[in-house]
């Protein structure tokens, strides 16, 4: 049994008995990373819960004056993103490779459009002072309150980075799946890296599906 | 070291700031470099495939990284160190750690995040194994203990640490970028630190525990030659404290601002955790009851186990309780408490366990009249250290000084007696293991006549664990039907 | 091997429920809701989340281990939040500062 699965698809592992069993423990490992992820997260969403509790009105003051519209953009594109890796996906499992390639190399792109206009948005936080540190200044709020709109500033950079940081990583899953592709590694029996990391590109999805509504939509009624 | 500081009552022998250096080097060493990966990394990555009758982990090569990551993470912890250490106890409690301190914080955090990869990504690996790479025929509740310890460790190894990796992310920035989420000068919370530490550290102390349990289980069956008691509790147990253990974090903030409402629910549910330890403990000696015990090296130290870990749970209900916690927190009472759970114990766990698998391991015997002797003097030693602790702490020594009022002297001097004592116990296994490697007796492939699927295949074990997967048709620690038996293998 | 290939269509229905629920958060956030705004932003966030999860993930066709590590993972998140909460939530009550 184990000899005919070998023969098959060339990348079973000595530990393992049947190609099935190797794909099945690859995504269940790959679940269960995404649930540290999750827990990673989560220590933030807690800080910003936390927080958030207990200044509402600074935070909704300083949520409102982030720009709504880059938000909005960079949602849909991650979502447009995420479509277009399902396809890549679906067309590994049929054994496509050129349609493989074409939708990861969307997704690439959108990741890396997602990336630039964060890193406009950046930029521009940067000329209107609302980087945490001394020279910190967010209009609207009293002095006495700046370092509540520090507070909500200081999540926003590292929740934005450390989700940046996710999606760097997640392109470089992403031309490496391209390439491989590209080299034949994959059939449609066996092409559970490209199912792997297209878990992992939805999942840092899902993280700015939260991410986005809790930074850029607090009460925005209330702030302008 | 720490213990020669305190022999006597001013200190001459160190600054107050190296003593704090020290004593935070002792913790985040021992802590995240010994105790959490001793056994799951030295017993777990051997004996769960064997166990559990597969041929490997299911991702070997994840497993490397994991060690590698620990080797990384041991150094820069290593170069903290060396390059003059850091002050914070390894805690790391905020606003000092982000503010205040001027020493190697950044090196030490990002040693422990690097660390923490490899325990998360040793969890991850076991659980996946478990669930997925078992023999045929072995069924969960066929299962040794030992596997099931390792499965409870790594649930916790998997959903605790990647907050405890945020938590020092967050640090990391405080210190670098000066964006302040602990800051109180910026109306931050440092409580909110210590809710998402204690996240993960309290449960890691079941880390640290449970795969001592797991080995106990193991031994105590064997040399009484009986199944476990109660099997089912048991492995329930190890699960059911993995559960728990994230309930009761609160219990290390009696004394901060945390409301006190908070306070009593977290010491109600810390009382909860006495109950699957109780039931160990409890059907540990049921087991005993009326079985063949024989003394040998590795269930003495299962013996000292129970007793040590017996008073290390006592005295935590105690602790747990919110009155006289707050009368006895930061003493030497709590230092003497974790003590005896960490290293009476996760180490007599550890040491347990390497003495009975080593002639698996390395197909040597050692020998049994000096390893007798090491686990007496350890034992001994280890009372005489801590049992002092106790009664300083309840006295009112505060934990974390170099100095101390004169009336605490003698206690202090049968402690660091004590401490002598132990080092000297840890000695003897060093040399003897090392010995035995070349000139120790060849081990037979099952010198204990114990029936682990680990005990059937040649000592030490080929590449690929087994020549066939075998099947297995026996509950765990069935000696009535394989004492002597050769196992059939399909 | 059971492996089941959605088809392309089922995708794309999903990927305009999730623009469409974007656009809906977004404006819904302009309308004073009190203090029911988050709750319906999280709602919807929630909602975004199950159709990527279920449909993109494919957790619809998984094992029943894939989907207990999902929900046991969001159960843990929902212990440390509500739990930490616990304490900051109940501050106060007894009325004595610092407590």
């Amino acid at each position: 049994m184990a000899s005919e699965a070998h023969a098959e698809t060339l990348a079973l592992r000595e530990q393992f008995d049947t190609a099935a069993q190797q794909k099945d423990v690859a995504t269940l490992g790959m679940w269960i990373f995404l649930i540290t992820e999750v827990m990673f997260f989560g220590g933030m969403f807690l800080a910003y819960t936390v927080y958030r509790s207990s200044y509402p009105n600074v935070f909704a003051r300083a949520s409102s004056s982030i720009n709504v519209y880059y938000g909005a953009l960079n949602t849909v594109v991650l979502i447009c993103s995420s479509f277009t890796m399902v396809l890549a996906v679906r067309g590994a499992q049929l054994g496509k490779r050129i349609t493989t390639i074409v939708f990861l190399g969307l997704t690439l792109f959108l990741g890396l459009v997602f990336l630039g206009v964060k890193a406009f948005e950046w930029g521009e936080k940067f000329h209107e002072h609302h980087v945490p540190g001394p020279g910190f200044h967010l209009a609207g709020v009293p002095p006495g309150l700046q370092g509540q709109a520090q507070l909500f500033f200081s999540l926003y950079f590292a929740m934005t980075g450390l989700h940046a940081l996710h999606m760097v990583v997640g392109a470089g899953l992403v031309i490496t799946m391209m390439w491989l592709t590209y080299k034949g590694r994959f059939t449609a029996e066996y092409m559970t890296p490209i199912d792997i990391t297209g878990l992992y590109w939805h999942f840092v999805d899902i993280i700015w599906i939260f991410l986005f509504p809790l930074l850029y939509l607090v009460d925005r009624h209330m702030g302008k | 070291m720490i213990r020669i500081e305190l022999l006597t009552p001013n200190g001459h022998l160190f600054s107050s700031d190296t003593y704090n250096k020290l004593f935070t080097m002792h913790g985040v060493v021992m802590i995240f470099f010994f105790l959490i990966p001793s056994i799951p990394a030295v017993l777990g990555n051997f004996f769960l495939p064997l166990m559990i009758g597969a041929r490997d982990l299911a991702f070997p090569r994840i497993n490397l990284l994991s060690w590698y990551l620990l080797v990384i993470g041991g150094l820069f912890a290593i170069f903290a160190m060396l390059a003059g250490g850091v002050d914070t106890g390894w805690t790391f409690y905020t606003p000092y750690s982000t503010t205040y301190s001027n020493t190697w914080v950044i090196a030490t955090a990002l040693g422990i995040f690097v660390a923490g990869f490899s325990s998360i990504l040793t969890g991850l690996n076991f659980i996946v194994t478990i669930h997925r790479m078992r023999a045929p025929g072995m069924t969960w509740f066929r299962m040794p203990l030992f596997v099931w310890a390792h499965y409870a460790t790594s649930l916790i190894q998997v959903l605790g640490t990647p907050v405890l990796a945020v938590t020092l992310v967050l640090i990391f920035c405080e210190r670098v970028f000066h964006i302040g989420i602990f800051d109180p000068a910026l109306g931050g919370d440092p409580v909110l630190f210590q809710h998402l530490f204690w996240f993960y550290s309290h449960p890691a102390v079941y880390i640290m525990i449970l795969p001592a349990m797991g080995v106990i289980s193991e031994l105590i069956s064997v040399y009484s030659r009986k199944p476990i008691f109660g099997y089912s509790f048991v492995a329930f147990s190890s699960v059911a404290i993995a559960v728990l253990g994230f309930l009761v974090w609160g219990h290390h903030l009696f004394v901060s601002t945390q409301s006190f409402f908070a306070g009593m629910v977290f010491s109600f549910l810390s009382y909860f955790v006495a109950i699957p330890s109780a039931i160990k403990v409890f059907n540990w000696t049921a087991t005993l009851y009326k079985g063949s015990i024989s003394f040998e090296t590795p269930m003495l130290y299962a013996f000292g186990f129970i007793g040590l870990f017996t008073i290390g749970g006592l005295t935590g209900l105690f602790l747990a309780c919110l009155g006289i916690d707050v009368h006895v927190t930061d003493t030497y009472f709590v230092v003497a408490h974790f003590h005896y759970i960490m290293v009476g114990g996760a180490i007599m766990g550890y040491l347990g366990g390497l003495h009975y698998w080593w002639p698996k391991m390395t197909g040597r015997m050692y020998p049994e009249g000096w390893a007798k002797l090491s686990a007496l003097v350890i034992f001994l030693g280890f009372n005489l250290t801590f049992f002092p602790q106790f009664i300083l702490g309840y006295l009112g020594m505060p934990r974390r000084y170099h100095t101390y009022p004169s009336e605490f002297q003698v206690l202090h001097v049968l402690s660091t007696a004590g401490a002598s004592v132990l080092a000297v116990g840890y000695i003897i296994p060093v040399i003897y293991f090392i010995w035995s490697l070349r000139y120790g007796a060849v081990a037979s492939s099952n010198p204990w006549g114990a029936t682990g699927l680990e005990w059937r295949t040649p000592s030490p074990p080929p590449v690929q664990n087994f020549e066939k997967i075998p099947v297995v048709t026996h509950d765990a620690y069935d000696y009535s039907t394989t004492i002597g038996e050769v196992i059939e293998v399909g | 091997m059971t492996q089941h290939i959605d088809s392309v269509k089922t995708y794309a229905l999903v990927f305009i429920a999730l623009v469409f629920l974007t656009l809906l958060t977004t404006a819904v956030a302009y309308v004073d809701l009190g203090p029911f705004s988050p709750v319906v932003a999280l709602a919807i966030a929630t909602a975004k989340m199950l159709l990527v999860a279920l449909f993109f993930m494919h957790v619809r066709h998984s094992t029943q281990l894939t989907r207990l590590v999902v929900t046991g993972g969001l159960l843990w998140l929902a212990i440390l939040i509500f739990l930490t909460l616990a304490d900051f939530g109940t501050r106060g009550w007894l009325g004595v500062p610092g407590r």
